[in-house]
């Protein structure tokens, strides 16, 4: 019986051996050379896999950072300027701090129903809606409100607000990957310079009919007068197709535009509440919720239409 | 292969086409044909006729489009059509109904066609006309077949197998010999020795009318089709009357057909023996809730709303959609404000209680949409492709093959949005094709 046993320990040890041998040398004959900088990188990656840098992945990340060398034009948005910090210190090199980004949702409607001209109970796909017709409160340009944006982030930083039915971004953990903006089907979302201590100063609105036009479909839409472009003294605002623009590199946040936007489309956030010239364009952002009275009577049919 | 037996609900089939009246404003979009929109030609303030080109096809994929009333040209703006979206229209503000000289108004039937192949569809663009069947597909490009092709059949698509619509019906009983000069006219520009007029049994009046008319001209043949939802698809009507199937991603002329619709006939008609540019369709005002039913023939441009008020008055309050088609491919319109535009088959007011879609559930295997589907695809799996985004998979699968016709959601008892999830996936493999082009 001993013998048996003693006798299956050897063969199968042999056995082994030889294997172990021929892997070995296989392994050896056939070894890919990979730049170890590649899994350095890799570990400090966030490994998210958002694809905000523009590659497939964290690792085709770390691929790229090597194969370049250095950090020019490559950012992790994810990882801000920690990260950027840790990799150049394994590549040798220097990161240019770069200023954290922030999704910001450009459109002043609600979904509550208390806008709405239509009702939707098809796909709850916003990409869908939009190529069947304007949207429930009437604008071709603006959210939709079914969610595609909340869908794509990785992060939980965009949740659809139960009680306006608009997207609202946890500026805490949206890390600026983009991936919301990409799933946008009518480029309502932006990526914007996070700014000093948050405070941001941005045009809501992203519709370029004319004026009249614009001013039919939504009370809060921008008309494109030029007033904004007129009184910035840093020129940052520019109207182009009935639209302004501020641009986040010039804006010094002064909020001139804001207290002279004739239809309250310029939005300021996070600036603290107490100087007057912040009202008017806190104002026609936050009137849909009082108007959340509504909300009751809309509210089953929404949550209704989104489970089908 | 496939198909369904919706209600038929053809209750409008006994009112005789009235003419509309002219309203005081219509409004005339550039997008009223597949392809790139027209150029207008005309100004702020230009007094126009009736039938007078106002705006001019430039691209290839384009159709010229005619004032359909007499008035001043009040602005050219944008306009939101029935869905919302803003297009490039004309405004034209109404004076009286004058019309262009060289239109023949009078009721006399013209027989005779001494025009050349290359002469018909040279006037068939210059009058406008695009196919009526619910695509608006430029006839001059259908009419002038490209060079290597032969037709061998042309088809006349009489089947109208969407549920409640009656403009075919109503147009094959009142001008079935104006029909078939047109079928007569199309049969010369093709060169093609038989023409075929299909035709669903539920219709046995237009059958009997279309016959005994179709007996007097040479060369037409009616034939009578099984009664099957989408018995008039393009694709599916070319099996049932030459048994020949059209590969996917080809054309009815690959296989030596010509299809055209049976309004587009009269239309064709009327342009070449009449010389009146495509500016009227034949309109069906219908639903089962609406205290009349109505056939019109309406000029382009005028507002949903407008033929709503002036048909029905009020809408009941118990609406809960008013479509655009027939209720199987026709498109919910959000704007009542929105023109018309050519091919407008109908206005069907549906009720509440029939227009809210159930609540949807899991699929559970049944395979009714698969054998539902007259192009022999397999929906349920498009469906899980899409929700998945797995795009290529789906084009290898053919998903560009769907012809729309909703019988796959109609049959599908847990209600999934197959329709919905296919138009989309759709969208987005024709976004994907046109992103690897550049």
């Amino acid at each position: 019986m001993t013998k048996l046993i003693l006798l299956a320990v050897l063969v199968l040890g042999v056995i082994g051996a030889i294997f172990a041998v021929v892997l070995y040398i296989v392994a050896q004959k056939f070894k890919v050379d990979e730049d170890p900088k590649i899994d350095e990188i890799a570990e400090v990656l966030p490994g998210a896999n958002c694809g905000g840098c523009g590659k497939a992945g964290c690792r085709a990340m770390a691929e790229a950072f090597v194969k370049q060398g250095n950090m020019d034009g490559l950012r992790c948005p994810a990882g801000c300027d920690a990260v950027a910090q840790k990799v150049a210190e394994i590549l040798g090199c220097t990161a240019e701090a770069a200023e954290p980004q922030v999704a910001v949702v450009r459109c002043g409607t609600c979904h509550n129903g208390s806008l709405n001209k239509s009702q939707y109970d098809g796909l709850q796909d916003c990409a869908f809606a939009s190529s069947l017709y304007a949207g429930a409160n009437g604008c071709a340009f603006g959210c939709l409100g079914l969610g595609n944006c909340a869908k794509a982030c990785q992060f939980e930083a965009l949740h659809m607000d139960p009680e306006t039915g608009m997207p609202t971004v946890d500026e805490d953990k949206c890390i600026g990957c983009g991936a919301c903006a990409k799933a946008c089907p009518r480029g309502v979302i932006e990526l914007r310079n996070k700014g000093k201590n948050n405070r941001r100063v941005y045009v809501n609105c992203v519709n370029t009919e004319k004026g009249a036009n614009a001013r039919k479909t939504c009370d809060n839409a921008c008309i494109g007068c030029g007033k904004c472009e007129k009184v910035c003294p840093f020129g940052a605002v520019h109207v182009e197709n009935n639209l302004a623009y501020i641009d986040y590199n010039l804006c010094k946040a002064c909020r001139k535009c804001v207290a002279e936007c004739p239809v309250g489309a310029i939005k300021a956030v996070n600036f603290p509440p107490k100087k007057e010239v912040a009202a008017p364009a806190a104002e026609p952002v936050a009137a849909p919720a009082p108007e959340s009275v509504a909300a009751p009577v809309a509210e089953p049919v929404k949550s209704e239409t989104t489970q089908n | 292969m496939g198909g369904v037996h919706p209600e038929e609900n053809k209750i409008s089939t006994q009112a005789v086409i009235e003419p509309f009246p002219v309203p005081e404003k219509v409004v005339v979009l550039m997008n009223q044909h597949l392809g790139a929109p027209a150029t207008p030609i005309v100004n702020k303030g230009d007094k126009v006729k009736v039938g007078q080109l106002i705006a001019e096809a430039k691209a290839f994929m384009c159709a010229n489009i005619h004032s359909p009333v007499s008035g001043t040209v009040s602005k050219i703006d944008v306009c939101k059509d029935p869905f919302g979206v803003s297009k490039p229209a004309i405004y034209i503000d109404v004076e009286g109904d004058e019309w262009m000289e060289t239109i023949d108004r009078t009721p006399d039937i013209k027989r005779e066609c001494t025009l050349t192949p290359q002469e018909i569809v040279a006037k068939l663009k210059d009058m406008g006309i695009v196919g009526l069947g619910g695509a608006t597909f430029p006839a001059h490009i259908k009419y002038n077949v490209p060079e290597g092709k032969k037709a061998e059949y042309l088809i006349i698509n009489a089947v109208e197998c969407e549920p409640y619509l009656t403009s075919d019906h109503r147009v094959m009983m009142e001008h079935a010999e104006e029909i078939c000069i047109g079928v007569s006219i199309l049969r010369k520009a093709l060169g093609v020795p038989n023409a075929y007029i299909g035709i669903e049994n539920n219709k046995p009046e237009p059958i009997a009318v279309m016959k005994a008319m179709a007996s007097k001209f040479e060369g037409i043949i009616v034939e009578p089709l099984k009664v099957r939802y989408p018995q008039g698809a393009e694709k599916q009507l070319i099996n049932a009357i030459t048994g020949r199937r059209v590969p996917s991603g080809k054309l009815p002329i690959d296989v030596g057909c010509v299809v055209s619709n049976v309004g587009t006939t009269f239309a064709v008609y009327e342009a070449i023996q009449k010389n009146k540019p495509l500016i009227e369709n034949i309109l069906t005002v219908t639903g089962k809730k609406i205290p009349s039913q109505h056939n019109y023939q309406v000029r382009i441009g005028i507002s949903y709303g407008d033929i709503i008020k002036h048909s029905i008055g009020e809408l009941p309050a118990t609406t809960g959609k008013v479509i655009s088609g027939g209720p199987m491919m026709g498109k919910a319109i959000y704007n009542l404000d929105g023109p018309t535009v050519k091919g407008a088959a109908s206005v069907l007011v549906i009720d509440e209680s029939e227009a809210i879609r159930d609540k949807e559930s899991n699929c559970i295997r049944c395979g009714k949409c698969v054998s539902a589907c007259p192009m022999g695809l397999e929906p349920y799996y498009f469906s899980g492709l899409v929700r998945n985004e797995r795009f290529a998979e789906a084009k290898d699968r053919n998903i560009l093959d769907c012809i729309e016709c909703g019988c796959c959601f109609f049959s599908c008892p847990a209600n999934k949005p197959l329709l919905d999830e296919i138009r989309m996936g759709k969208n987005k493999v024709r976004a994907m094709m046109a992103a690897q082009k550049k």
